[in-house]
């Protein structure tokens, strides 16, 4: 009997044995013939798909080069030709013609016309997003190839607000009847060959493509939610783009001979979001401590593994926003200690400072979809300890951040902000600092703190453009200089992205506005 | 174990399962229009308007039960809803994601029985020998891990080190090997034990020495008067695994970014996908009731002692 057994047991492990091994021949076999006639790209990142619709995942459509808007953006940040060839403002500012490119077939093979552009466009603004804090009044199909938007008043910025995803052009045939997309039928070099939500989509050259054909012909995203799978992917060699990589898993692919390391500066910065309502942070002085409390480099170098922390709320890559001659954020904790003492806060009894008997214990809300931001809340905990700060950390989810803006019960949250979901960030400030006396400051911005000149301001460069002021200033770097004065949100790190190439690529770029993998322009090596 | 009184069992769960998960979700802290709002657009784009758009578009004023009256009635009708953050049908949903767990599990459970009672059988022949001493330790070893920290290492020697299989990913044949080999250790670390007990026990039994005096052959004696014996722990158990095997699909999943319903479930769960963990938690519910019904009908097949 016991032979019998070990017959049995004999057979498993040869099932295991020598199956294991035939299953990878032949998956080298068939991936063999696949590079004969086409390589597929691997790429991986950790965005889930959620479905068709551009605002649920048309950022990854965009990546993946499926679908394009009609103005694009080149690494810099300078505004370009996309489905639009050229467009010009009227005197008044109030009329904008874009001028259509000729010969734009979408993936269904249906053209691309002004009218279908229009049609794309009233969808998009039918839904939250950007474009609804746009001054439109009506968008018109004036001929074949020409587009009008009619403003009620100037909007300087209305391109950039078109490069943004959420204005993908989509063909008719993508969307219900209630406006939701139900299929991706973009114009990009790529059409989508299979979507398999929540995890992968596959995408395959498109032949009829207005521009250059691409050399990668197939590519594969696969979303894998944990910073350290993505990294395990990357370091066996299954994926030649793997993004968002951990500090750790960064350290251990730098030994990799497979991968080769890329980053990039973004414009997204860390910021720490303070409520000026609180009756302790209501005092200018209070949040200046806070800041100084601060040791953005240590945070940046031991937590984030980057050069060094934020200066200043843009990041040098923002031209005109950045201001390099701002004074630098730096931590000087007497001078921190000096600001609350003379602030009335004393320290008391616990260590904690106190005023009128009240204790300054705040809270700070943080969450974990990005994976450093708890980490980096540990260590401002232990820096406002240091000048009698008393923190309670609450790791939840990011809806928290903007609910407590709007129920008033946020101290302080720290998350990571994109600074230019459109390509000129003046949208993004407008909506997180500018706002109303009644209702100041944005969900993502400040909260509780109004000024009333500096919103005028805002809203002039909106109208107007960045014209120099008759001293010679840009009025973005001015604008950055209130923000940097009066503190209603404290930078702490600006981000970059990391990324992992295989080498069995060329020419991977990597594009700081985070819109596109750059797949039209990878070659294989050879 | 009569037909009724399953369907009145399975009616209950139904209930029960989807009042519950209902129940659950509403006491979660924080606005649902928010978490749902987050689900949908992310940190990037989410803002008030998104969160008052999502409100007014699922009315989610209206509450006090009446979501839930809507629900069952829908179940009636064999109905889940749709998911409130792709706008896709539940079942939809839940038949691509079930269908991959399954298959998961299906690929882990035949892996673990091609390893753990055959093992356990030559285990308990010799009960107290060094294969059934080192067993132990294995089991042991293998029980006690976690299965993130297996997967890890199983991922790193297999796929890091030796290159051999993929680390990650779905599609293909052999991104099945990784995630069911690590089901089917902590599986069959368990079943293991469980046969080599039971062959022990078999072992001492009087019909067992009498059908060795008889002059059986030990494996006729094994095939004879042993399998039967060992068979009905074993399937009992196999019943039960099930309930470990959705426990570590969803570690599972989330490590080998598969895309099944324990991942479909976590970020539902995440997002307030209420009609998502409603149709989720019923489907899984009632495959326990199935899977109960067949081990029971099996189990009396192998011992059909008190039939009348």
């Amino acid at each position: 009997m016991a032979e019998q057994i070990t017959c049995w047991l004999g057979m498993t492990l040869m099932v295991l044995g020598l199956g294991m091994p035939q299953a990878v021949k032949a998956s080298a076999q068939s991936s063999g013939d696949e590079q004969a006639t086409s390589r597929r790209l691997e790429i991986v990142a950790p965005f889930d798909i959620k479905g068709a619709d551009p605002l649920l995942s048309g950022i990854l459509f965009q990546r993946m080069q499926v679908v394009e808007t009609l103005v694009e953006v080149d690494a810099t940040g300078e505004l370009q030709p996309g489905l639009a060839t050229v467009w010009k403002v009227s005197d008044d500012g109030l009329e904008w013609r874009f001028t259509l490119r000729s010969g734009v077939q979408f993936h269904d093979g249906s053209r691309l016309d002004a009218e279908v552009a229009r049609q794309s466009l009233e969808i998009a603004r039918a839904k939250p997003g950007i474009l609804k804090s746009v001054p439109i009044e009506r968008i018109v199909a004036a001929d074949d190839h020409t587009l009008v938007i009619a403003l009620s008043e100037p909007f300087a910025a209305l391109p950039a607000y078109l490069a943004d995803y959420r204005q993908q052009i989509l063909a008719p045939a993508s969307f219900d009847e209630s406006g939701t997309a139900q299929q991706v039928i973009g114009t990009g070099p790529y059409r989508m060959l299979r979507m398999t939500p929540p995890l992968s989509l596959e995408v395959t050259a498109f032949e009829d493509y207005w521009g250059e054909q691409p050399e990668v012909r197939q590519a594969r995203y696969q979303a894998v939610s944990r910073a350290e799978g993505r990294a395990l992917i990357a370091e066996s060699g299954d994926a030649d783009f793997t993004y968002g990589l951990d500090p750790a898993s960064r350290q251990r692919l730098s030994k990799s001979p497979r991968v080769t390391l890329a980053a990039a500066a973004t414009p997204r910065t860390m910021l720490l979001k303070v409520n000026a309502n609180h009756p302790a942070f209501q005092d200018p002085d209070v949040r200046r401590a806070l800041s100084l409390a601060i040791d953005r480099t240590a945070i940046a170098q031991v937590v984030l593994r980057y050069p060094r922390g934020a200066s200043q709320l843009f990041p040098p890559m923002v031209e005109g926003w950045h201001d390099p001659a701002l004074p630098e954020l730096h931590q000087d904790v007497f001078e921190a200690r000096a600001l609350l003492d003379a602030a009335g806060w004393t320290v008391g009894e616990d260590g904690v400072r106190q005023k009128d008997g009240q204790r300054l214990a705040i809270s700070l809300i943080t969450f974990s979809d990005r994976p450093e931001l708890p980490l980096v809340a540990t260590v401002l905990e232990r820096q406002f300890h240091a000048i009698g700060i008393q923190t309670r950390l609450d790791i939840t989810n990011f809806s928290a951040i903007p609910a407590g803006h709007h129920d008033g019960s946020l101290d302080m949250a720290l998350f990571a902000r994109n600074l230019a979901m459109v390509p000129d960030p003046i949208g993004n400030v407008l909506s997180d600092y500018a706002g109303t006396p009644e209702a100041p400051g944005g969900d993502w911005g400040a909260m509780g703190w109004f000024d009333a000149d500096f919103t005028a301001e805002l809203e002039r460069m909106a109208r107007e453009g960045y014209e120099p002021t008759p001293e010679g200033q840009d009025p973005r770097a001015q604008a950055s200089g209130v923000i940097q004065q009066a503190l209603p949100v404290i930078p702490i790190a600006w981000y970059y992205q990391n990324l992992a190439i295989s080498h069995r690529l060329q020419r991977a770029q990597v594009d700081p506005w985070e819109r596109s993998f750059g797949l039209s322009e990878l070659r294989w090596a050879p | 174990m009569n037909l009724p009184s399953r369907l009145l069992q399975l009616l209950m769960v139904v209930l029960m399962v989807g009042g519950t998960s209902y129940l659950m979700m509403q006491s979660l802290p924080g606005d649902a229009a928010w978490r749902i709002a987050a689900g949908r657009y992310g940190y990037d784009a989410l803002d008030a308007a998104a969160a008052a758009s999502v409100r007014a578009e699922l009315g989610l004023e209206a509450q006090g039960g009446l979501h839930f009256l809507y629900w069952l009635g829908d179940i009636l009708r064999l109905e889940l809803g749709t998911s409130l953050i792709s706008g896709e049908s539940v079942w939809v949903e839940i038949r691509h994601q079930l269908g991959n767990s399954l298959s998961l599990a299906g690929a882990a459970l035949g892996i673990s029985l091609l390893i753990g009672p055959p093992l356990g059988l030559l285990a308990g022949l010799r009960a107290g020998g060094w294969l059934d001493r080192s067993l132990l330790a294995v089991c042991s070893l293998l029980r006690a891990t976690p299965q993130f920290l297996l997967a890890l290492v199983l991922i790193l020697l297999i796929s890091v080190e030796m290159g051999l299989l993929p680390a990650a990913g779905h599609g293909e044949p052999q991104h099945f090997i990784l995630p069911a080999m690590t089901l089917a250790l902590g599986l069959a670390a368990v079943s293991a034990r469980l046969a080599r007990d039971a062959m022990a026990a078999v072992t001492q039994t009087a019909f067992h020495d009498f059908a060795r005096w008889k002059g059986l052959s030990n494996a006729q004696t094994f095939w004879r008067h042993g399998l039967r014996h060992v068979a009905l722990p074993l399937v009992t158990y196999l019943g039960l695994q099930f309930v470990t095997l959705v426990e570590g699909v969803v570690v599972i999943e989330s490590i080998f970014g598969w895309p099944g319903i324990g991942h479909a479930l976590v970020h539902a769960i995440f997002s307030r996908d209420v009609p998502m963990v409603q149709g989720t938690a019923l489907v899984l519910g009632v495959g326990f009731v199935v899977i109960n019904l067949l081990v029971d009908l099996l189990g009396r097949q192998l011992d059909p002692r008190g039939v009348k």
